[in-house]
């Protein structure tokens, strides 16, 4: 079971949280002038990253904010939380890989 | 009176508490101290099951957590354990045993016959036999369990109770052998919050069966009493003895199991059986010493053959003989002490057989002074006996090792103590993901790099004296304190002792035996699953490469010992076979558990009733006194409905269903999910989420809105009612109430930051009471004085608020039912008050409760969807033909989804009513519909029936269903065939089927 | 005035006073109902200069910002909850706090909203209360982490909680439960608690 460090809670078991899969996608706001292809490449598509991923969870249990981590999909170790609408911190990605 | 290989003195058993036990039906005695092994061998029983695949007859080859052959059945009826190993059940009064995978007795198993066919039952026999027919596994599989044996499951529910915690340390410490205890102890002392957990009830480890050693200066098991009184009078410092660390997860979780009274013969009331620690531990030190290798041979898997640290311990430790003639075989020089400890003890030791050229070091100068006959370079290539060895024949070895010289001598003897070296015990490092290193000298595998925050010290490290033990132990608990900040001030310097290694060795992984491998005697590498080196040989021949392959196909190592002793000699067979390193075969993966867990932990008291929250609202005991159905919804328990004397649910649901439409019904509808919405962009963020407009909706009045996920796809429905300029109240279905907050706030927070909106859930705030029928106004005026009431001044679709019953209220005139309505709000611990006060005004109109039957069935009358019912994720508004609730000015989410291509293709599935040519016939919910009955067995299916009813007010049953090009269908016939062979006919209708102008609900 | 008996705790069908000892004995955790708690839901903005003065000025002290923490207001209890959302909670015989604070907070990005009639109050504490909790809840009870003063909100069994630890020496804590799931939280903690010896107090 993880434990994530949420970023306005401290640290927690994984099962207070939620999983809101990739991050730093957003939503459209000119969805009018879009294919089909390209909304469903929005609404379906995310990419399923072998190493550093950066992903959405909220925090259900806790203060119910949602957050961003990057986390190793390979090891599991989560190397960054970050505050939603914020840009990721700068990882050494070949290190952790 | 002593049993009869009882030691008079010594070992740590007390000899002035006698325990009686029964083992297969006959009563033995043992001692406090013992365990059901020991306790056995005292008795000279041996013999203690069959084995797995050939029922040969198999004693006791260890004497701990590695023990493969002695698995027993404890206990019976409702109380029994199957697969517990004998050499770690402790002796308690009373305890009764059974030998397991035999049949009819241990004694004479009918199944041997398997050992005299084993020819035909090759590795990959499962595979190989029982892979066709696949419709005949079912009957294989019971012919093999019922031979196969395995222990019995329990006859009765668990009578027992288990507990699960979770727990938190700096410091977890794995093992309180001598590494552990020094770990412990500087880790303790510096402060840290330590758990030591040990698998056995007393601390030493591997000292307790050591008589000679000493730690600074005195002998070893004086300074584990002092460790272990210093250590419990640490209050930063937690003890679990009789607890098995039996796995090790992400993120330094780690899952113990702890005995708390299968040593007890009287059980404390109110005390679990057994408790899970599930723990997170900032640091692990991993001090689980290492396990003694057997020597793979012929026939090695006799009575009476055993691992030579096993003798030891049975000597040293209980006090008990495990034979009275005795040879030794080894590879190594640790072994001699193993002789020199049975010399003592008044065993003959017939012979010390030696695969080594040369026999050196301390303790074989010890033997050779003793007298003791030392064969080196020899080996045992047959043994002889039925249920207990009787005889081996030694001879000594071609200088490759490949081969005996000769027949050699026959030794007669009554025990056989092997070491083929040792393994350290490096399965929580490797479940933690930490690297495997081959340490070629002691040639096992040991821990490299871990891959958490975690150390391995001692005999797991691959230090096999005490000396380094202590210092490695001592280093990592202080490693580990500092880690998390403590400054390992008054961590006192490591123990001292004198380091000595079983060193050296000759590797000689597969002994020759009197025959070629494969023509009579069994090489056994894995005795639990019954795999032989022929075996491995096989499945190398038959093309298997991958060691992690080769165990699968023999099986070796995966029965519930998790190839303890027997994964090195496997992959040390594999890598000779294949004349390639040992490291280059790899190392299979250790999983969890360690040592089997009991089921009940995990499931602790989450049984029962509380295996789940039953959700109660308010006024739910006057249901249950009114004598309500209760229906789950989600977690809630709802009033299905309100059966009279001698009614059916048939008749209590026309009964209910009735009065809402002649006088007045009274609903519980506390569970609808509330969610209140305060902020300057309320109005905003409710026009995003929602597909119609919410910009312009007065204040006091209200709205039904349907909400879409970003597919497209119907995710919920409900009235949202506006409180204020800047405030509403938002109402879900009951069971989605936490999925659509989540849904919000996660838009909120994400997508539109910039809204200034707040959300809370107010579900349980209020309770609901809904009043339905043409009665309902004059009903609300008896219980009110502060509301109007008048179709003009509180009309349809908006609310009021003011006192009913005395209770301040909130008033919704909405309508499910399709009748006049009223949905009164009111603070949740008044609800019981205004149920009570509802139900005695609306006696004089004959009030009846109605429950979520009356209920879906009113709605249905009116063709009102339920989510989740009528919709399933993958139904647009569209196709609900809804299109009146779709903005087209407007974004809103999931809109852009309904314009896809998709969405307009005609044979979409869309939401019709159904009327069935039989009016009393009601449809099944769920049944599938076609245009024509084929005779073949495919037929076209156009959809399915999601509601359907008998509507007494309609006088007939009524029907929605989900069907394929559906409203271009009306009139038309469908066709239901059922599974009883009949056929439903129905036709096409409008969902509709009663009151469609809607007077009724603004009347 | 509403007539108070016509109030139901959610607990009530357990009849709780009927079990109620004056003395905990030697019992290792002692367990009451603390129902009928006027709680009000605050959200608004922590660094907003305006929106915190104007909730001190209405509650009597500062709200704390501090994660997990909690203060002591004029007749509240100030939890912290989230990084913009508080509760004060009050007895039941004090003066409304939401109306008050929504004309202290009137024209801000703020919400104020009653939620004590949606939740119960179970108190738990004695020397045992730290272990019972463990069994429910993933938190870290210890002194070090989970000081006297602290709240946090979890999960206790398969309930969503808010856990407030008194001051003083035995562990204590109030959990705040929706009132749905008391029946079920209680009696599990009381499950939880038996090897330990249970006192119910008034
Ligand atoms: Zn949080």
């Amino acid at each position: 079971m993880l434990e994530i460090n949420c970023p306005y809670c401290g640290p927690r078991f994984e099962t207070e949280f939620s999983y809101g899969g990739e991050a730093h996608i957003e939503r459209p706001k000119d969805s009018e002038n879009l294919s089909d292809e390209e909304w469903g490449e929005y609404v379906f598509m995310n990419s399923n990253t072998k190493g550093v991923f950066l992903e959405r969870w909220v925090h259900t249990s806790g203060c119910r904010r949602w957050f961003n981590v990057a986390r190793d999909t390979v090891s599991y170790k989560i190397l960054a939380v970050y505050e939603t609408g914020t840009e990721p911190p700068e990882l050494d990605l070949r290190k952790d890989v | 009176m002593p049993a009869r290989f009882r030691l008079t003195e010594g070992g740590r058993i007390d000899r002035s508490n006698p325990i009686s036990f029964t083992f297969n039906g006959k009563v033995y005695q043992g001692f406090e101290g013992d365990t059901l092994a020991s306790a056995l061998l005292a008795n000279g029983v041996h013999l203690v099951g069959r084995s797995f695949k050939y029922h040969r007859p198999r004693g006791i080859m260890s004497a701990g957590a590695e023990e493969a052959n002695a698995l027993i059945q404890v206990g019976e009826g409702a109380r029994t354990d199957p697969n517990l190993r004998a050499t770690q059940i402790e002796l308690v009064d009373g305890l009764t045993a059974s030998s397991q995978n035999c049949w009819p007795s241990v004694e004479f198993d009918v199944s041997i016959v398997n050992n005299l066919a084993s020819r035909l039952i090759p590795s990959g026999f499962y595979y190989k036999t029982f892979m066709w027919p696949a419709s005949l596994w079912m009957t294989y599989e019971k012919v093999i369990r019922n031979a196969a044996g395995l222990g019995k499951a329990p006859e009765g529910p668990d009578p027992d109770s288990y507990d699960r915690t979770f727990a938190h340390c700096d410091v977890l410490v794995v093992g309180a052998g001598p590494t552990g205890l020094a770990a412990a102890l500087s880790a303790g002392r510096s402060g840290a919050r330590v758990i030591l957990s040990e698998q056995e009830a007393t601390l030493g480890g591997s000292l307790q069966s050591e008589p000679n050693l000493e730690i600074e200066g005195k002998p070893a098991l004086e300074w584990v009493e002092a460790a272990r009184a210093e250590l419990e009078g640490l209050e930063n410092v937690r003890l679990l003895t009789r607890t098995q660390t039996y796995g090790y997860f992400d993120h330094n979780f780690i899952g113990l199991m702890e005995n708390l009274t299968d040593h007890l013969k009287e059980k404390p009331a109110n005390l679990p059986r057994h408790r899970l620690w599930k723990l997170r531990a900032k640091q692990v030190v991993i001090a689980t010493g290492s396990i003694e290798r057997p020597l793979v041979f012929s026939d090695n898997d006799r009575p009476g053959i055993m691992l030579a640290s096993a003798c030891r311990t049975y000597l040293n430790r209980y006090g008990v003989k495990p034979g009275s003639k005795a040879v030794l075989f080894t590879n190594n020089d640790g072994a001699y002490a193993a002789a020199l400890d049975m010399h003592k003890a008044g065993i003959h030791v017939a012979a010390i057989v030696d695969l080594r050229a040369n026999s050196e070091g301390p303790l074989t100068e010890a033997a050779r002074d003793a007298g003791l006959r030392i064969l080196t370079d020899h080996a045992i290539i047959a043994t002889a006996g039925d249920k207990r060895v009787k005889a081996v024949q030694v001879a000594p070895l071609s200088a490759d090792g490949e081969s005996a010289r000769g027949g050699g001598e026959k030794i007669d003897c009554d025990l056989v103590a092997v070491s083929g070296g040792w393994n350290p015990t490096v399965h929580l490092h490797s479940q933690s993901r930490g690297k495997i290193l081959f340490d070629d000298s002691h040639a096992c595998f040991v821990p490299g790099d871990s891959a958490q925050a975690s150390t391995v010290a001692g005999a797991c490290n691959g230090s096999f004296g005490l000396g380094g033990c202590l210092s490695e132990g001592h280093d990592a608990g202080l490693a580990a304190a500092k880690a998390v900040g403590f400054d390992g001030k008054g961590s006192a310097s490591a123990p001292s002792a004198e380091d000595r290694d079983f060193l050296p060795a000759r590797w000689l992984w597969l002994v020759p035996g009197d025959k070629p491998l494969g023509h009579g005697g069994k090489h056994f590498v894995d005795v639990q699953n019954d795999v032989t080196a022929a075996d491995l040989h096989l499945a190398l021949r038959e093309g298997y490469r991958s060691i992690e392959h080769v165990k699968r196909y023999t099986t070796t190592g995966m029965g519930t010992d998790q190839g303890k002793t027997s994964n090195v000699n496997a992959i040390a067979i594999v890598s000779q076979y294949f004349g390639c390193p040992i490291p280059d075969v790899g190392v299979t993966t250790f999983r969890p558990p360690y040592t089997p867990v009991t089921f009940g932990v995990f499931a602790g008291r989450d049984i029962g009733d509380l295996l789940d929250p039953a959700r109660k609202t308010p006024m739910h005991a006057l249901h249950e006194q009114a004598g309500a159905a209760f229906e789950d919804v989600g977690q809630w328990k709802r009033p299905w409905y309100f059966p009279h004397d001698g009614e059916d649910m048939h008749q209590a649901v026309n009964r209910e269903v009735r009065a809402c439409r002649d006088s007045v019904g009274v609903m519980d509808a506390s569970t609808l999910g509330k969610i209140d919405i305060q902020g300057k962009d309320a109005a905003e963020f409710l026009n995003r989420i929602y597909t119609n407009a919410w910009l312009k909706l007065k204040i006091s009045s209200c709205r039904y809105g349907l909400m879409l996920g970003e597919n497209g796809m119907v995710m919920d429905d409900g009235v949202t009612s506006r409180l204020g300029e800047n405030h509403f109240l938002m109402t879900t279905t009951s069971g989605n109430a936490a999925p659509v907050l989540a849904h919000l706030e996660e838009y909120l927070q994400t997508e539109w930051p910039e809204l200034e909106v707040y959300l809370t859930s107010v579900t349980e705030q209020f309770a609901t009471v809904s009043i339905a029928g043409p009665n309902a106004r004059k009903l609300l005026a008896e219980l009110t004085d502060d509301i109007d009431l008048s179709a003009e001044a509180f009309p349809f679709m908006t609310f009021r608020q003011g006192r009913v019953a005395g209770i301040p209220a909130r008033v919704f005139r909405i309508s499910f039912t399709g009748d006049l309505s009223y949905e009164i709000n009111v603070p949740a611990s008044y609800g019981a008050a205004l149920w009570q006060a509802i139900m005695n005004t609306g006696e004089k109109y004959a009030i009846t409760p109605y429950g979520t039957e009356a209920m879906h069935v009113l709605r249905a009358e009116k063709g009102f969807i339920i989510v989740g019912q009528d919709t399933d994720g993958s139904v647009t508004p569209i196709d609900l033909g809804m299109d009146w609730i779709v903005s087209k000015t407007k974004d809103f989410v999931g809109r852009r989804s309904l314009y896809r291509a998709d969405m307009d293709k005609p044979d979409r599935k869309q939401l019709v009513g159904l009327l069935t040519d039989a009016p009393d016939t009601v449809l099944p919910e769920g049944a599938q519909l076609v245009e024509k009955i084929e005779t073949g067995p495919t037929m076209a299916m156009l959809g399915h029936v999601t509601s359907s009813y008998h509507s007494p007010n309609c006088e007939r049953s009524i029907a929605m269903a989900l069907i394929k090009g559906g409203r271009a269908r009306m009139g038309q016939k469908l066709y239901s065939p059922q599974a009883d062979g009949k056929v439903i006919t129905c036709s096409v209708s409008d969902v509709v089927f009663y009151d469609k102008e809607g007077e009724r609900t603004r009347g | 005035m509403v007539e108070a008996y016509l109030r139901q705790s959610p607990l009530s069908q357990l009849a709780l006073p009927s079990r109620a000892v004056s003395e905990a004995g030697d019992a290792g955790v002692v367990m009451s109902e603390r129902p009928f708690r006027r709680i009000v839901n605050l959200r608004g903005d922590p660094k907003s200069d305006a929106f915190l003065s104007a909730a001190k000025s209405t509650l009597g002290a500062d709200l704390p910002l501090a994660p997990n923490s909690a203060a002591a207001g004029k007749d509240t209890s100030l939890l912290w909850l989230g990084p913009d959302e508080w509760w004060a909670i009050s007895e039941d015989n004090t003066p409304p706090l939401a109306d008050k604070l929504r004309d202290a907070l009137s024209g801000q990005h703020t919400s104020v909203t009653d939620a004590g009639e949606g939740y119960t109050c179970i108190a738990v504490s004695g020397p045992k209360a730290i272990d019972t909790l463990a069994k429910g809840c993933t938190l870290d009870f210890h002194d070090s982490v989970f000081a006297p003063g602290s709240c946090a909100q979890s999960d206790m069994a398969k309930a969503a909680v808010v856990f407030h630890r008194l001051e003083g020496e035995t562990p204590s804590f109030e959990i705040y439960v929706r009132s749905s799931f008391a029946e079920y939280l209680w009696r599990w903690i009381e499950d939880a608690a038996g090897e330990y010896g249970i006192a119910v107090t008034g």
